[in-house]
């Protein structure tokens, strides 16, 4: 029964709330090993962390280090590979410090990889079965892990439903493990986006463009759309990447985090970073021409056209009925 | 600054559906269209702009077969002055640790200063570029959207995190970034660059050559199958023709309050 550890992130003592998820991961991994909570940081805010993990995890382990302070991967992950017992199984939410921290520490632990797992089928014969999507979800894939030396593993967050245990578990402090920390990456300053001049966090309605749209000229099948519907527009990562619209209409976990009532995505696959900035289930249309595409798994609704065509015609009838 | 980037072999998702092959072991793969994976074109843009200004030269590196060559050729075309295809049967079935082993030991050779990589691949598992900067022992980044070369030692970085927000850092030099999209925009390549590099020489090495074995690349992590996604589960699909469709979806837009 190798010992659980799953690391949580927490933004000055507020904990994600992905850490439960992660508890869930772990019981599906083992229902009965042990599973221990792991937390980096400095000052009162990892202590109020480390508290708050205590009251769901039996163990906590408390790391506290001035080059700790701002979650640094190449500071912590020494700090890791010392201090976890040989064949350890080590759980993380698939988040951008996971993948700055997760693959150097499977390598240093000499541990299978696993990342983005987005389901558990549980421990056979000594490997872990887990399921994946590839191909920006198109495709789900099992996967058998060799467990004998330890396995990192990161899971998508939402999908494991959070564990929601009330105990009063221990705090361990750890900090005394961790020897000189000498980074060669160094922390400098957090920058946050600047507004733009749509607040589409604040739009009940949203036509959403994917690279679907094809062109930068296109963009405007969108714009006379949602002006017809009385809508803002948004977008994907990559109509923003080619620079056909500014950073504050991107939706998705890089991007704003929207709640409207209505979603037409168009010309969208549907990445789960896509998904990860829409909350508050709303109404989802989605138009796309393949009919594999993997929005209309969580689209309400999905119609199999060419966006080229269909926005023009549904703007034609938008206007008509009114 | 000499500079190695990871490129890959991927099926492009926009032109392709994929399917499964009848044994549900492997996609489809005869009809399909590939071309080089998105992030890594992005990795190759930003080692070729960097050596426009500092000299040196950049070259491309993918663990692929014979085809995979088309994708070294393209990266030629764009601008980088090398190529070198890490192929050998041995690396069929490579698990991603099996593949930055193999990485870890061309960039080895090579004496580099800065490798890049694309932040993730048609897989989505984002993890190369960390396993290969840990077997080097450099430091490493993921996901970076800007490099600044400060001093000759060291690269002031900006690394994209959670809700577009940029975390600023320094990192010494030599390092593995892996590029995230969005950094620059990637230069157009034409049917005459591709021409000019049509002939290149593009040195191929194997296990042997790199001097590696088969348990440096057993793999630990196996893809045992794969499956479509659930139908069913998802939209309610509007079909008929397009007027019915408008028709019916002006209905649910009204009552679900899109229409304003
Ligand atoms: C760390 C990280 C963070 C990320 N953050 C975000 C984020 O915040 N937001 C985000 O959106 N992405 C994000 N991404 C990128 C994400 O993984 C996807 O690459 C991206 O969402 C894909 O955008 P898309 O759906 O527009 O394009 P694609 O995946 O290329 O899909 C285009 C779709 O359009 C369809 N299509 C093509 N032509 C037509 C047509 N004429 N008519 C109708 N349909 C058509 C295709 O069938 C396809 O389904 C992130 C990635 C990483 C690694």
């Amino acid at each position: 029964m190798a010992p659980i550890f799953a690391y949580i992130a927490h933004n000055d003592g507020v904990i994600d709330e992905t850490a439960l998820e992660l508890l869930a991961a772990a019981r599906k991994i083992d229902a009965e090993a042990p599973v221990t909570a792991v937390v980096a940081g400095h000052g009162p805010g990892l202590h109020a962390a480390a508290g708050a993990l205590a009251t769901a995890y039996e163990t906590v382990w408390k790391f506290s280090h001035e080059a700790l302070a701002y979650p640094n991967a190449e500071a912590l992950r020494p700090v890791l590979v010392s201090a976890l017992p040989a064949g350890a199984i080590v759980l993380m939410i698939h988040d951008t410090f996971a993948m700055d921290l997760a693959p150097g520490l499977a390598v240093k632990r000499s541990a299978a990889y696993v990342s983005d797992v987005v389901d558990i089928r549980g421990m056979e014969d000594g490997t872990l079965g887990v399921v994946r999507q590839e191909f920006g979800g198109q495709v789900g894939s099992r996967v058998a892990v060799e467990s004998a030396g330890g396995m990192v593993v990161t899971c998508r967050a939402g999908s494991f439903a959070p564990a929601a245990p009330a105990i009063a578990g221990t705090v361990e402090d750890k900090s005394g493990e961790i020897g000189v920390v000498a980074a060669k990456r160094r922390f400098l300053e957090r920058v946050v986006p600047e507004a733009g001049d749509v607040d589409i966090t604040k739009e009940e309605v949203l036509v959403a463009v994917g690279r679907g749209i094809e062109a930068e000229e296109n963009i405007d099948l969108a714009v006379e759309l949602a002006k017809s519907m009385g809508a803002a527009v948004a977008c994907s990562r990559p109509i923003v990447d080619a620079r056909w619209l500014e950073h504050s209409r991107q939706v998705g976990t890089s991007g704003q985090t929207v709640k409207p009532k209505v979603y037409l995505a168009c010309g969208i696959s549907g990445s789960f970073q896509h998904m990860g900035g829409i909350k508050g289930n709303p109404f989802i249309v989605a138009i796309n021409k393949n009919p594999g595409a993997p929005i209309f798994q969580v689209a309400d609704v999905g119609i199999v056209a060419d966006v080229l065509e269909f926005l023009p015609a549904l703007t034609e009838a938008v206007q008509r009925a009114r | 600054m000499e500079i190695l980037v990871c490129v890959k072999r991927v099926p492009g998702t926009l032109e392709n559906e994929i399917k499964l092959n009848a044994a549900k072991d492997d996609i489809e793969r005869d009809d399909l269209v590939y071309s080089v994976n998105e992030w890594d074109n992005y990795a190759v843009e930003e080692a070729i702009q960097t050596v426009d200004r500092l000299g040196g030269s950049v070259t491309v590196v993918t663990v692929g077969d014979e085809e995979a060559e088309e994708v070294l050729r393209r990266e030629l075309a764009m601008g980088a002055q090398k190529a070198l295809l890490l192929n050998d049967p041995a690396f069929a079935g490579l698990d991603g640790r099996g593949v930055a082993t193999v990485l870890a030991a061309a960039a080895k050779r090579g004496g580099y200063d800065l490798i890049l990589t694309g932040a993730q691949a048609d897989d989505g598992a984002a993890q190369v570029g960390g396993m290969l900067a840990a077997m080097l022992d450099y430091p490493y980044a993921s996901l970076v959207n800007k490099v600044e070369v400060t001093n000759g030692k060291a690269l002031r970085i900006s690394r994209e995190v959670e809700g577009g927000a940029r975390e600023i850092s320094e990192i010494e030099l030599p390092c593995v970034l892996s590029i995230q999209t969005g950094i620059n925009e990637p230069r157009y390549v034409g049917i005459r660059g591709l021409r000019q590099v049509a002939s290149a020489d593009i040195p191929c090495l194997g296990a042997a050559d790199l001097g590696l074995d088969d348990g440096a690349l057993a793999p630990r992590v196996r893809r045992e199958a794969y499956f479509m996604p659930e139908p069913g589960m998802g939209a309610e699909m509007l079909e008929g023709d397009t007027e019915a469709i408008i028709a019916r979806l002006l209905e649910m837009l009204k009552d679900k309050g899109g229409l304003k």
